[in-house]
């Protein structure tokens, strides 16, 4: 299904909204959509995953299935937190971009924030 | 690739949006943010007591639940912040916070329920395995309590409570690690016929 708004092919990267019409242009398509709190909270699901695994696999860290759970979702993480960067503004100061977005953002403390 | 570490991840492990303003549940909760059984002792506790571990398991266990604790801070500080934030003198005074204004202000100040700032002697490293991972099983069974009593007197704010809920439920799975890694530090120490006394750290090429 194509983006209502740039009319590209892709899908919204979550994996949330596998049949809606987002492809990550930031328009003004957000009914369907995944929005920027959406994405960021999956981000924090996929984030709290990996750490509770990696807490497990400290203490048994012979666990196929688990390391490949582990595996599973850090490879999501990497895929998602890359697109949500790209589409709302750094999460870690090493996110590449000509103008400094990392103070533009409200901080995680503040209340509104995500 | 960031190289160096710590570095600093621009979200909570857990949403907080606190919609109410309520000093008066700010200045309990403020005791895990800087009080005997709170997040700063803990995260401070594991990340000092690593250094003396003896086996791998025990070594990362101690430094991921320490990196995960200095998380938890960040959320118990925002807790006590978004239920300060706007809140006149006036208010702060009648949820009983005047001495607490008169010092801090609105910031976040790492003091227990009763007023005493942080105090380290809290952390308890004794640079014995057995002594520092029995000691944080205790801690951990000491925050989950504190959780439980907070969620007793914050039990009319759900937005509060949801957030204290699910930092009682880590205290929970941590217990369960630390009871692991001290298991196997035991098993390890019998296998050898060695007692384990602080000062059997020495680098033996055995790579535990």
């Amino acid at each position: 299904m194509a983006c209502r708004n740039c009319k590209n092919n892709n899908q919204c990267p979550c994996q949330n909204h596998e049949n809606d019409s987002y492809c990550g242009c930031n328009g003004n398509n957000a009914q369907n959509s995944c929005t920027q709190r959406e994405m960021l909270h999956k981000i924090m699901s996929l984030n709290f995953a990996i750490n509770d695994l990696a807490l497990y696999l400290d203490t048994h860290p012979d666990d196929q299935n688990a390391i490949r759970m582990h595996c599973e979702y850090s490879e999501k993480q990497i895929e998602l937190t890359a697109e949500y960067q790209k589409l709302y503004g750094p999460l870690t100061i090493n996110f590449m971009s000509d103008t400094w977005d990392w103070i533009d953002q409200p901080w995680p403390w503040e209340r509104g924030a995500y | 690739m960031l190289t160096n570490m710590y570095y600093y991840v621009k979200s909570l492990q857990y949403p907080i949006n606190i919609r109410n303003r309520n000093p008066k549940l700010a200045k309990v909760i403020i005791s895990q943010y800087g009080g005997p059984d709170g997040e700063l002792a803990a995260s401070l506790r594991y990340l000092s007591q690593r250094f003396g571990m003896p086996d791998k398991k025990s070594k990362a266990i101690l430094n991921d639940i320490g990196t995960e604790e200095l998380a938890h801070l960040e959320m118990v500080g925002t807790l006590v912040h978004q239920l300060t934030d706007g809140a006149s003198p006036e208010e702060m005074e009648a949820a009983g916070l005047a001495p607490y204004y008169t010092d801090h202000g609105w910031g976040v100040y790492p003091q227990a329920a009763a007023g005493f700032p942080f105090n380290a002697v809290t952390l308890a490293v004794k640079g014995d395995p057995i002594a520092d991972l029995t000691e944080d099983l205790a801690a951990e069974q000491k925050a989950r309590a504190t959780y439980e009593k907070l969620i007793d007197l914050c039990k009319d704010d759900r937005d509060v409570v949801d957030v204290l809920k699910y930092l009682r439920e880590r205290e929970v799975v941590h217990f369960q690690r630390f009871g692991e890694a001290l298991n196997g530090v035991q098993e390890k120490l019998y296998q050898r016929n060695l007692y384990l006394t602080g000062g059997n750290n020495n680098n033996c090429g055995c790579n535990n």
